[in-house]
């Protein structure tokens, strides 16, 4: 029988993992503000320009905002989210890679 | 998540169909595995309106419902409870794996994705103290944290993961303080950028021959024990130490990079250089042993030697000829880098940085079309930091520099079996000193 080694696990230490609660979800789009962010990832401020005129031809109800985030997207945008939160109901984030 | 967790706002994240397994992934180690997500094909970039139009009315090609419709559900479809995912979960590390056959661990380490493929050294309690006896480092100590990205959770490792990893890649005890310094940094040799990034590891110093390191000929290439397994080291250090780098799922590199292999881990030729030693220019003794680490290593060019008449040209060439995101680290030869010093007057490493950053020059037009540019840098500019904010006042036609001075360096390494020389792209992060870690 061939003999059986013991060996350490090379595998690093990850934090912990706790639930995080996710926003309520809205009644409806209707009469909302829906921010439209652009990552400012290739080329994404033309597809969110899409995105806004399918939102413009079948929810018209619906106001959109296309946003482009203060930086790159390695940074945190405090002020970007403030305004979205002060001044809009949802957000569409886009679009990673 | 940002959005959601600290502001309130209902959100939904578009992302393209490559990256389904590696946002999910970062959604649940997040605490938000039900995060909203939606995809469109891959690629956004290129494409006309007209075809991103089609992405938009057309089907999430991971779950085959309409983009818009599963947009509209997730700003207004309640979280179901199984959505939310457990209050917590028990991501604890064991220390040892279950005792095998050499061969059944061989294979379980492979199937694990804990190697690069090669064959390693199975880590063993004995082979693992002896790597820690070079150390007075307590095993249990934690030396960094890492990640694959920036979006990432950053994982721990100790002094014990490192040895750990250090057997692996076949180093010797007497290398392991020099491990330990790369593990100090901090940098992920297995960074997960879809640009297929390697990374890249000077060391300087006594060190270098305390532990027959290679500076001279063949330095870069696989013909030095201590050069080959300090860099497979780190490499194997980073995606085990960070938790994985997975193609699909925790690296998106597109093409992937063969420098990862070693990630290029040289000494540099300091009795050969006509300059000061890497890291003295960055704060250290020349009597101190140090690494300095280099992240994005992407793009090579090279040439031989430096011609009397034109040199300056086919150095602007080379320049011009990497992405303006990738700023140059000089690997000169030492016959290239005393040509530098003979042609150009460059008795300072100083002064050839200065010409180097004043003479990489690029119409203003044509540097901010740049893809890399309008992604990263762009976005800084007009945020106003600077230099970029006032590279972006120029005229279209107008040559501004391509890199900022900070981000240019120069390294001497090589045999002098020719003038041969090369230009890294890629970006400087730290130094640090091996001695700390004896």
């Amino acid at each position: 029988m061939a003999t059986r080694l013991s060996v350490l696990n090379p595998v690093g230490f990850p934090p912990a993992v706790r639930r995080q609660p996710p926003a309520p979800r809205l009644d409806t789009l209707e009469g909302k503000t829906v921010y439209l962010v652009d990552c400012r990832f290739d080329d994404s401020d033309v597809f969110l320009g899409q995105m806004q005129a399918w939102f413009a031809e079948r929810l018209p109800g619906a106001r959109t905002v296309v946003k482009r985030i203060s930086s790159v997207y390695l940074n945190d945008d405090p002020m970007t989210w403030e305004e979205i939160k002060a001044r809009g109901h949802a957000a569409i984030l886009g679009v990673g890679h | 998540m940002t959005l959601e967790t600290k502001y309130g706002v209902p959100t939904v994240a578009v992302h393209t169909d490559k990256f389904d397994r590696v946002v999910r992934s970062v959604a649940q180690v997040n605490g938000m595995p039900g995060l909203r997500q939606v995809f469109v094909p891959q690629p956004i970039m290129g494409r006309t309106a007209a075809e991103l139009r089609a992405y938009v009315d057309g089907a999430d090609p991971i779950t085959g419902r309409p983009v818009m419709q599963e947009v509209l559900e997730g700003l207004t479809r309640p979280f179901a409870e199984d959505e939310r995912g457990p209050a917590a979960f028990d991501r604890s590390t064991p220390r040892l794996v279950e005792p095998d056959t050499e061969d059944n661990l061989h294979r379980l380490f492979l199937d694990n994705r804990w190697t690069d493929m090669l064959p390693i050294v199975l880590p063993t309690e004995a082979r693992v103290a002896a790597m820690l006896s070079a150390t007075r480092r307590k095993p249990d100590e934690i030396v960094g944290r890492m990640r694959s990205t920036h979006f990432r959770e950053p994982w721990a490792y100790t002094v014990e993961k490192v040895a750990v990893n250090a057997v692996m890649a076949g180093a010797r005890p007497d290398y392991f303080p020099v491990i330990l310094a790369l593990a100090a940094t901090g940098v992920t040799a297995r960074g997960s950028s879809s640009s297929a990034v390697a990374a890249m590891a000077v060391v300087n110093g006594p060190v270098r021959d305390e532990i027959g390191m290679n500076a001279a000929t063949g330095a870069m290439g696989p013909y030095n024990h201590a050069n080959a397994t300090i860099g497979r080291a780190w490499g194997l250090l980073s995606q085990n130490g960070q938790g994985g780098s997975v193609p699909g799922l925790s690296y998106l590199g597109n093409q992937g990079n063969s420098y990862a292999y070693n990630s290029l881990t040289f000494a540099e030729n300091e009795e050969r250089s006509p300059w000061e030693p890497f890291h003295v220019q960055h704060g250290l003794k020349p009597e101190e042993s140090a690494v300095s680490v280099f992240s994005s290593v992407r793009s090579t060019a090279f040439t031989l030697g430096l011609r009397e008449k034109h040199w300056r040209e086919h150095v602007r060439n080379l320049l011009r000829g990497i992405d303006p995101n990738g700023p140059p680290t000089l690997l000169l030869d030492p016959i290239a880098a005393r040509q530098f010093v003979e042609r150009g007057g460059f008795v300072k490493k100083d002064a050839l940085i200065d010409w180097l950053h004043d003479n990489a020059l690029m119409p203003a037009d044509e540097y901010w079309d740049y893809q890399l540019v309008q992604n990263y840098i762009y976005p800084r500019a007009t945020f106003g930091e600077e230099p970029w904010a006032t590279k972006l006042k120029a005229a279209p036609d107008t040559l501004i520099p391509m890199f900022r001075r900070e981000d240019i360096h120069v390294v001497v390494v090589g045999g002098e079996t020719n003038g041969y020389w090369r230009i890294m792209g890629c970006n400087y992060q730290k130094t640090v000193a091996v001695d700390d870690w004896r």
